[in-house]
């Protein structure tokens, strides 16, 4: 592939003081110096120390389950079952949500009443004045099942009889796109190409296993202190525990990585039961192996793509089948199927457009967020797919990209109006270009170069109606206080917020004190997903930060007796824009406020667009407040001996709109990037009968220091997104592109493409015997 | 057995601890001493988020069993510096970005101290094997690496500084 860089558009950005700098984050030292404390650093005194006891069984009836010997052994302080916690509901639906009345049927079981749907799933738990009590506790418990049958695989789940999970026919969620007219446009084509691509299911992995802890303070209030993405899972774990809202508290800790595995409900429940039955501290923290079989993973998908060309490129009609194994409890399925069905087509310009999507459940481990939220797996088969319609005309890829790629101003399939650029050339030439020429092949090994582009939402969907509160306040000494309840998950969440009011009110970040994530001391910020935060809360920060400034700028104007427009904060000081030797230090200005009563804090609100839903029949509207754009592209040897890929090279080029900290961008693109990479090369869950057989680290493989070269960086900033100062978002796209730009290098280095993820040495060499190109 | 005494000098505390047989260097230096940056990822060596120097080498602390230490010196993370005075590697990944969620840090950087310890020059491939027993999720490495290549810089051109001083004198 040989390819230039497209020229960028000139675009012409404010030089800021702070943003846009790689400045040090506000919480990195601690992190550093291990000062930091995460959820299951917490050791009250009079601790009890909380177990689960769970299913091993996919599918089946409890007939007998006996604690008396687990409740009667000397140290054991409580021992729950599903017949102590008479109206416990397990709310798995769109966690954060205000008005929004959450779908039927999706509640799940805080502990299994009668029926179990998955090996895992809690049945008692346990709590214990020490943990080997506790696990001891767990072994004298007796249970029988009746078991049932049971069904993994989502097409036999949707055939009439299959065994009932999700009554009638297992399917918890449908979503439709109809645009144009789908036959004309099929017999305008010249060619039709048709493939289905699987991709399948991903662990988080994230290095800290859900843990926390519970007590009841002097106000009755339930305390939970824990590692979650949603602060606002207090209001569905009270209705659980049966307690009003405001006598639940949740103080989050630093997130030791979610990547979505913290977003739904994990530890929570289970500690507020328990310190409410016993009137003690209680600490409950998984294991590895129970992270792994509690927690939530990525869907694995089947998705069929028929798609109608003509011999000049041009994308005619494109029908597309998508199915998605949701596992037993529906969870935030239908969410991601939305994504995924919103996006199917990737970021080309289509007509004539049908998609059909289902999610189906399944006695297998629960699926629902993961980094991409469905956006990763459509990728992976349209860019796949669109390398395939390339061949098929004997077209350069890129060349047919480019002339379907969609516009600023074009509509997606969904009808929805694209507001913001849309880098997709520019993005993709750097990308690609970076990789500079092939590495020649040698001995056994074949070598191939290949990139994927994608579009990707960032915020919530519209018609959830999200919000974001943020509280900032100036202190007498001229320092600044900000209050937000944002989850941060390690990607900088708190330290941007950080920056912007460094910005705006001239106060140094080391000057600057964050609190965040505690339901009872921080307004209000939504969950940390979605790729929301700096959109959402930047801007509620933002907004707080710019009210106080319009005071201090009042003030000082009549000082220095210059118009506020003249006058600028910056270092500490407020001074004259021109006359820097016109100034007058921040701690004098605030006091000379605080005497005239002028406000010095602001709790202010941002509001996504608000809109209704979709039309159930066509799926056209607006989903997304605006999308990310951008490209990877990647370079593997393929050793035709042994199956064995190597990564070579890898670029990523992004528009990030801005750039609040570019280390911290580079940070998230290069971190995405490698779980992108790990899924298409090396993570196998291998989940058979429901039972997942890679079921710690040394099994389910993630990517080590060794694995992967390092991702090179293209940081492209087109200043047009809806985020603070033009910023996009990019926590999630940052995935999106990398396994679909490795299938593509494969098929590229091997001249047969393998429709199945992850890329293991097995098929490999399978693809190779079926072609006679197997070597050695 | 028995619970039985241990003796353990923890980033140079002396400390006596009351084990049973069976317990971890990582379940007795996280509960019954408190030294909570050591972090338990995995309990089976797989991942390396408990990394101490036990006796000068890097160890996952997960996998001695607390009265094979018994005398031992041991250094984790809050021994080699502070808020106040982080050690060149705590800095530098700190000033680089190569902390994301922190979970997986502490045991990074005892193992990046480790390394630059044996060999202040390493190349980037040796940083990446010395590295290669602690995951990280979050960040790819890159970063990580960079900011161990910037520790040795700051550590070597402060040891040439400290020698020519001494030459000085």
């Amino acid at each position: 592939m040989k390819i230039t860089a497209k020229p960028l558009p000139s675009v012409e950005l404010p030089e800021l003081r702070q943003v846009g700098k790689p400045l040090r984050r506000v919480d990195a030292l601690s992190k550093t110096v291990g000062a930091t404390l995460y959820a299951g650093d917490y050791y009250p005194t009079n601790l009890l120390y909380g177990k689960v006891f769970r299913s091993t069984i996919p599918h089946g009836k409890i007939r007998r389950l006996d604690v008396s010997q687990a409740r009667a052994l000397e140290g054991v302080a409580c021992v729950l079952t599903a017949g102590d916690l008479p109206r416990a509901v397990l709310v798995t639906d769109m966690p954060g949500q205000t008005g929004q009345k959450r779908r039927s049927g999706s509640d799940a079981q805080v502990l299994a009443t009668d029926t179990v749907r998955f090996i895992g799933e809690p049945i008692a738990l346990v709590a214990a004045e020490t943990e080997a009590l506790a696990e001891q506790a767990l072994r004298l418990i007796e249970i029988e099942y009746d078991p049932l049958p049971a069904v993994f695989d989502p097409l036999e789940a949707m055939q009439p009889g299959a065994p009932q999970i999700y009554p009638p026919d297992n399917v918890v969620a449908r979503w439709r796109i109809r645009k144009g007219d789908v036959a004309a446009g099929m017999a305008a084509a010249d060619v039709i190409v048709e493939n289905t691509f699987s991709v399948p299911y991903q662990e988080h992995a994230y290095l800290e296993p859900e843990a926390g802890v519970s007590w009841v303070d002097e106000r009755g209030v339930i305390n939970i202190r824990v590692c979650t993405q949603v602060v606002e899972h207090f209001r569905s774990i009270s209705l659980a525990l049966g307690v009003p809202q405001n006598k639940l508290r949740i103080q989050g800790t630093m997130v030791g990585g979610g990547f979505g595995g913290k977003e739904d409900i994990t530890v929570e429940i289970f500690l507020g039961l328990l310190a409410k039955a016993t009137g003690r501290p209680v600490r409950l923290a998984f294991s590895r192996e129970e992270s792994i079989l509690a927690h939530s993973k990525r869907h694995p998908y089947v998705i069929t793509h028929r798609t109608g060309v003509t011999r000049d490129g041009h994308i005619t009609a494109a029908e597309v089948k998508v199915i998605s194994n949701s596992g037993a409890y529906v969870y935030l399925s239908p969410y991601v199927l939305l994504y995924s069905t919103g996006m199917a087509v990737g970021p080309y310009r289509v007509e004539n457009v049908s998609v059909s999507s289902a999610s189906v459940a399944t006695n297998n481990p629960f699926t629902s967020a993961f980094r991409g939220f469905g956006a990763p797996q459509v990728c992976v088969a349209y860019e796949q797919q669109m390398d395939e319609i390339a061949r098929a005309i004997g077209m350069d890829p890129y060349e047919l990209r480019r002339r379907n790629f969609i516009h600023k101003g074009d509509l997606t399939i969904h009808g929805q109006e694209l507001t913001s650029a849309a880098w997709l050339e520019e993005t993709t030439t750097r990308a690609v270009a970076a990789l500079g020429d092939p590495t020649p092949d040698w001995g056994s090994f074949k070598v191939g170069q290949g990139f994927a582009s994608y579009m990707q939402s960032y915020g919530r969907i519209t018609w959830l109606h999200d919000t974001s509160q943020a509280w900032v306040g100036l202190e007498m000494d001229g320092t600044a206080t900000i209050r937000a309840g944002v989850p941060d998950l390690g990607a900088g969440q708190i330290s941007a917020l950080a920056q912007i009011v460094s910005e705006v009110l001239g106060v140094a970040m080391k000057d600057i004190t964050i609190y965040h994530t505690d339901s009872a001391v921080t307004p209000l910020s939504g969950t940390s997903t979605a790729t929301r935060q700096l959109y959402m809360s930047g801007n509620a920060t933002l907004q707080a930060a710019t009210a106080i400034r319009k005071n201090l700028l009042e003030r000082a104007s009549r000082y220095f007796e210059e118009l506020p427009e003249a006058i600028d904060l910056a270092d500490a000081r407020a001074f004259v824009k021109g006359h820097p030797e016109q100034s007058l230090r921040l701690a004098e200005l605030v006091a000379m406020c605080a005497s005239e009563g002028l406000p010095l804090a602001n709790l202010a609100m941002f509001k996504a667009p608000f809109t209704g839903p979709i039309d159930p029949e066509t799926g056209q509207g607006q989903i997304w407040p605006d999308f990310t754009f951008g490209a990877q592209a990647v370079e593997v040897a393929v050793d035709t001996e042994t199956g064995e890929i190597l990564l070579l090279k890898s670029a990523a080029c992004h528009d990030v709109g801005r750039a609040i900290n570019p280390a911290a961008v580079e940070g998230q693109i290069q971190g995405g990037s490698s779980q992108g990479l790990g899924y298409a090369l090396m993570e196998d869950l291998a989940v058979e009968q429901g039972r997942i057989k890679a079921g710690s680290l040394s099994e389910y493989l993630i990517p080590t220091a060794c694995d992967f070269p390092e991702t090179q960086v293209i940081i492209l900033e087109s200043g047009t997104g809806v985020g603070p100062f033009g910023a996009k978002g990019i926590g999630e796209p940052s995935f999106t592109p990398a396994p679909g730009a490795v299938a593509n290098a494969v098929a590229n280095a091997l001249g047969v493409r393998i429709h199945e993820l992850p890329l293991t040495p097995d098929r490999v060499l399978a693809a190779l015997d079926k072609t006679g190109k197997r070597s050695g | 057995m028995e619970a039985k005494v241990i003796h353990l000098t923890v980033n140079g505390r002396a400390h006596r601890a009351l084990v049973e047989p069976n317990l971890s260097l990582l379940h007795v230096l996280r509960e019954l001493l408190g030294y909570t940056d050591v972090k338990n990822g995995c309990e089976k060596g797989d991942c390396g988020a408990c990394t101490v120097i036990l006796n000068g080498k890097a160890v996952n602390s997960c996998l001695v069993l607390a009265w094979q230490a018994e005398g031992a010196v041991v250094v984790t993370d809050t021994g080699l510096g502070t808020l106040e005075h982080p050690h060149p590697v705590q800095e530098a990944f700190a000033d680089l970005g190569a902390a994301q969620c922190g979970y997986c840090t502490p045991g990074m950087v005892v193992s990046a101290k480790a390394l630059l310890d044996e060999n202040p020059h390493p190349s980037e491939a040796e940083i990446r094997e010395a590295l290669s027993g602690n995951l990280c999720r979050c960040t790819g490495y890159g970063q990580i690496v960079h900011a161990v290549q910037l520790a040795a810089e700051k550590m070597v051109t402060a040891e040439s500084a400290e020698n020519a001083e001494e030459k000085t004198r």
